[in-house]
């Protein structure tokens, strides 16, 4: 059995707008000690996707079909209270931006261990024991529990994020951009750290993030979302070499490559749709070059090209044909 | 590790010690206030005269002597004495309806922010009628009704003047909850109270607090007012009491500063420190106010 298998998840929000459909039609699996990197522009339901995981949706979102099944127990159909059991013991979440996940006026120790004693009903007196180990597991040192987050650099506060994560010995862990507010050095460490983890506690590790040079090094797989849709999902290897979307292929172009040639840096045309009116057939089609008839007119499959390479595009065989 | 973590708590009061000093108007205000604590505790026990010693009709209003610094009431009564046992129920009454009022406007005001909607909406209409009530009457009718006794002054200062606090300490709520510790919180399963005690709580503390150093002023204030208008406990000499008294027999018309002029300085002063306090406090705590 898988770890987690998301199936034909759809979360919608309803606004005074209309609806959103933020995610729609999304399926994935992660296995014990894998890691699944989610990739995409602001906007296009990566974060929406992860924390649906975790039922931790604002009150306008819902999931509106699909199953999320965690070890073969579907978390969708699960109420608000006995989702509350398996958030943090099984899936916990490592926020984006460490710096406003803290309480700036409670000591690192108190939050770190606040997950312990409402989850496990140890006592406060253990729980700040635990707290200690689990900071000396992220490479601070434990007596540093007594300090509060101002006491801390970026790179350190994510850390905490981390070890906040780890408190109830999660099977998932959900890493909402954790390095985004990180420069590149501090960003390595902690992808390192969060390598080490995984490996070391067979835990599943998805990373979202809007960086695919990220991706590249730590992650298995690689799901590429646009507008809500997975549009391409296979190991790192055939996204980055075997790319087989267009959108994948501008994703790829907007990061400088060292070892190849100069070359100008390329952005994608256009901004991504506006959610409330995705447009008809394939929603990337305003912004995409080899666009057809056919693309305006129907959505697209995903369709399985190698073995667990899915693409969803018409023009797949044009797009190989060109490699 | 301890004695670490006491140093820098050490270090921390220091600062805190340090930016009160360098501060002129809080360094004032914290000077007159500890001298009014001061002589509120020891002062009646200095002091020879106790406020029950009644005099004879030929010490009756007497102006200062050397045996009565601040001369005598229209009782024969040291106006020293009473002025000192006036500070021990002055204060009193400030600081136990300050915390009267402190609870009832941080509870209803971080149970509007925090919950929003419908209980925000009923909360904050409450507050409203609070806020807006002419509270000298409504404080009189709720005196008048519940009888004069020190308790219940303090009872009606305290629930009539939380409303300044309650708005305050609802819009730092309602910024507080948004930010993302509490979504982090939230996730982790904590409950409402929990979040509302550990997180918000803690947050807006720092308002709680400098509010509360000017809401001690206009307790001391209404309480004095109260008491001059007769609404006091009479069994007790507080500063208010003192000036009704002082009214009644005419002292002003009669010349006798010395029985009518102490209360009302120090009720200035008292109340002076308070404000002087209060803002300085307000500077210290809010970044965004401190001179650079």
């Amino acid at each position: 059995m898988k770890l987690l298998e998301v199936k034909n998840l759809r979360t919608y929000f309803t606004i005074s707008q209309g609806t959103v459909k933020a995610v729609d039609d999304v399926s994935f699996d992660l296995d014990h000690g894998e890691a699944l990197g989610i990739v995409g522009e602001s906007g296009c339901g990566k974060t929406t996707s992860a924390l649906s995981i975790a039922k931790l949706l604002p009150k306008e979102g819902k999931i509106v079909g699909g199953e999320i099944l965690l070890e073969g127990k579907d978390l969708a159909k699960l109420s608000d209270e006995e989702i509350q059991k398996h958030r943090w013991n099984d899936v916990s979440i490592c926020f984006q931006g460490a710096m406003n996940a803290l309480n700036p006026v409670m000591k690192i120790g108190e939050q770190i261990a606040e997950a312990i004693v409402l989850h496990h009903k140890s006592s406060e007196k253990d729980a700040m024991k635990k707290a200690a180990e689990l900071l000396e597991l992220v490479e601070i040192p434990g007596e540093r529990i007594n300090n509060y987050p101002h006491e801390f650099s970026g790179g350190m506060k994510q850390r905490v994020m981390i070890a906040m994560a780890l408190a109830c010995d999660p099977k998932i862990i959900i890493g909402d951009e954790p390095t985004t507010a990180l420069d590149v050095m501090v960003q390595a460490q902690i992808l390192n750290l969060l390598e080490r983890l995984r490996t070391e506690f067979d835990m599943g590790f998805i990373l979202i993030t809007h960086d695919l040079s990220i991706l590249a090094e730590t992650c298995d797989k690689i799901a590429v979302m646009y507008a809500g849709r997975i549009v391409e999902k296979g190991s790192s290897e055939d996204i980055f070499q075997r790319t087989g979307h267009p959108y994948t292929k501008k994703l790829i172009k907007c990061f400088p490559d060292i070892k190849g040639n100069k070359r100008m840096m390329e952005g994608i045309p256009g901004a991504p749709p506006n959610m409330l009116e995705i447009p008809p057939g394939c929603p990337f089609h305003p912004r995409c070059e080899y666009a057809e008839e056919v693309c305006r007119r129907s959505m697209p499959d995903a369709i399985e090209r190698d073995r667990g390479h899915f693409v969803a595009c018409h023009r797949w065989e044009v797009m190989r044909s060109e490699r | 590790m301890s004695s670490a973590k006491s140093m820098m708590r050490k270090r921390k009061l220091k600062e805190f010690a340090g930016s009160l000093r360098r501060n002129k108007m809080a360094m004032t205000g914290t000077i007159i206030l500890t001298i009014f604590i001061l002589v509120a505790i020891f002062g009646p026990i200095v002091v020879p005269f106790s406020t029950l010693d009644f005099g004879d009709a030929e010490d009756m209003m007497q102006p200062p002597s050397s045996e009565h610094l601040l001369g005598t009431d229209d009782m024969g009564r040291d106006v020293l004495a009473n002025l000192m046992s006036g500070a021990r129920i002055s204060l009193l009454c400030g600081f136990l309806a300050t915390i009267i009022s402190m609870v009832i406007g941080t509870i209803i005001g971080i149970a509007s922010g925090y919950f929003g909607k419908a209980i925000d909406n009923v909360l904050m209409r409450f507050t409203d009628f609070f806020l807006v009530i002419p509270w000298l009457p409504l404080m009189m009718v709720l005196a008048a009704i519940l009888g004069t006794s020190i308790w219940n002054i303090i009872f009606v200062i305290g629930i009539t003047s939380w409303a300044g606090t309650a708005r305050v300490v609802r819009a730092q709520t309602l910024s507080v909850k948004e930010r993302q510790f509490v979504e982090r919180t939230v996730s982790i399963g904590a409950g409402n109270i929990h979040i509302m005690i550990r997180h918000v709580l803690p947050n807006v503390f720092p308002l709680i607090f400098a509010n509360t150093v000017l809401i001690a002023a206009v307790a001391i204030t209404s309480e004095t007012t109260l008491s001059f208008l007769g609404l006091g406990d009479t069994t007790r000499a507080s500063w208010g009491m003192m000036l009704h008294y002082a009214f009644e027999s005419g002292a002003a018309s009669s010349g006798a500063w010395w029985y009518y002029l102490p209360p009302g300085l120090c009720v200035v002063l008292v109340v002076l420190s308070f404000a002087l306090m209060g803002y300085a406090f307000d500077e210290i705590m809010n970044p965004k106010l401190k001179e650079r």
